[in-house]
């Protein structure tokens, strides 16, 4: 099952904080992250494919979930 | 990405030119652009203190405003949010307050400090940083300020349209608000210079989202470089910029609207630091936040007045002879606060674990 991390209505760093917890746990696999702000959803994109992930952002409604996968 | 990194270098890059100029045209020396000076005089301006030298309604603010909101706007960001801790966010604001008040600068003024020759403010920055590292710690024990969530619309537009409001009667000269007759308050560029140089840096902060606190708390935490380069663009242009006009006068003693006092330079922007990290960025990207529509950093900017008109009113904040009893009491009592804030307030959020669906928006 792919880890999800809900960080609608949080400011940075909190989601990019939430999402390394995350990732720093696993070598691959997929992490599904949601957010709700443009500044998170640029920190998320930019943390994850400095680590070496691949994202891809898809927008539902007013969020945007990252999928995040190595 | 990469655009992004740049648009942060030119914010940082044109907040250092337009505060050599500002400085040109009547800031007073290294203040340029000091965002936490600023909301002092604008708090001397609207009266709450009686420190009759620091009042004055600096357009640059209400242009910074105006400009972040119209950049939020056209680009369909700005979102009226809020309810994430406010009274947390006041208190942490309002003691983070009266450290850069003994310390006598926001973090970008501690920077231009720095690039005018200033190196009282090297020490200063060294208690920012110090500062960060310690809110750092308590970021990654979990501290959270918890979750915003969307609101009427109405609600993210009242500080902005009170801004905007505010820029245009200072524009046409309205006489209506305090204003210094002598000292700092009574320096400054001409309105329509100071509002436009307000507009632009807003509007670029906007899109950037430039943060001098971001810049060190990301490459602490994830040796991310991304904000870093505006801190850094911002010293070395400001720094160019100064040994340009001749206003680079290196040393310690005698710099303008500055103290020697290394131990509470450094204690007061460690506490500065501290609670910025845990407010999630520094003043300026309070402000901008604001103006997006976050309600939550408006509370953080009511924070940052009131804060400015205690330290005034109480002879906290320090002057050119360093600081007073009264103000290194408060720089330790605000350290306590912060630090006791940072202890109760670190709990694990529960929603970042495998399995939770998207319907658990605690």
């Amino acid at each position: 099952m792919d880890k999800m991390v809900d960080a609608r209505g949080l400011l940075c760093p909190e989601p990019v904080l939430l999402t390394k917890r995350v990732i720093d746990k696993l070598t691959d696999g997929t992490v599904k992250v949601i957010v709700d702000n443009n500044a998170a959803k640029e920190n998320v994109t930019r943390l994850s494919e400095n680590l070496g992930w691949t994202v891809s952002i898809s927008p539902e409604g007013k969020d945007y979930v990252l999928t995040i996968t190595k | 990405m990469k655009n992004k990194k740049v648009l942060v270098a030119v914010t940082g890059g044109v907040l250092g030119i337009l505060a050599i100029l500002l400085v040109k045209m009547g800031n007073p020396a290294n203040m340029g652009y000091c965002i936490a000076c600023f909301l002092r005089d604008i708090s001397g301006g609207l009266g709450f203190h009686r420190a009759e030298i620091v009042q004055y309604m600096r357009p640059e603010i209400f242009g910074l405003i105006s400009g972040a909101f119209l950049a939020a706007f056209l680009s369909k960001e700005h979102k009226s949010v809020g309810g994430s801790s406010p009274f947390i966010r006041f208190t942490l604001a309002f003691a983070g307050m009266i450290g850069m008040l003994v310390f006598l600068g926001c973090p970008v003024r501690a920077v231009l400090r720095l690039a005018g020759g200033d190196w009282n403010a090297g020490v200063g920055i060294l208690g920012l940083i110090a500062g960060v590292v310690i809110g750092i710690q308590f970021l990654n024990k979990g501290f959270s300020l918890g979750r915003a969530s969307g609101m009427q619309s109405v609600n993210g537009y009242i500080f902005p349209v009170m801004a905007v409001a505010i820029l245009v009667l200072l524009v046409f000269g309205t006489s209506f608000f305090f204003s210094s007759k002598s000292g700092p308050g009574s320096m400054h560029a001409p309105v329509i210079i100071s509002s436009a140089a307000g507009i632009a840096v807003g509007a670029l902060a906007q899109r950037s989202r430039f943060c001098m606190i971001g810049g060190i708390r990301d490459f602490i935490l994830f040796r991310d470089t991304h904000l870093l380069i505006g801190f850094i663009a911002l010293l070395v242009i400001a720094f160019l910029g100064n040994l340009t006009v001749g206003a680079f006068k290196p040393g310690f003693a005698g710099q303008p609207i500055a103290h020697t006092d290394g131990i509470w330079n450094f204690l007061g922007m460690l506490l500065a630091g501290a609670s910025a990290t845990m407010l999630g960025g520094c003043p300026l990207r309070q402000l901008i936040a604001a103006s997006e529509g976050n309600t939550d950093c408006v509370i953080t900017i009511v924070g940052f007045i009131a804060g400015a008109a205690f330290a005034h009113n109480f002879g906290l904040a320090a002057s050119a002879k360093g600081v007073s009893f009264a103000g290194q009491t408060a720089t330790l009592v605000g350290i306590l606060i912060v630090f006791t804030i940072g202890f109760l307030g670190t709990y694990r959020q529960t929603s970042y674990s495998g399995g939770t669906s998207y319907g658990q928006n605690g």
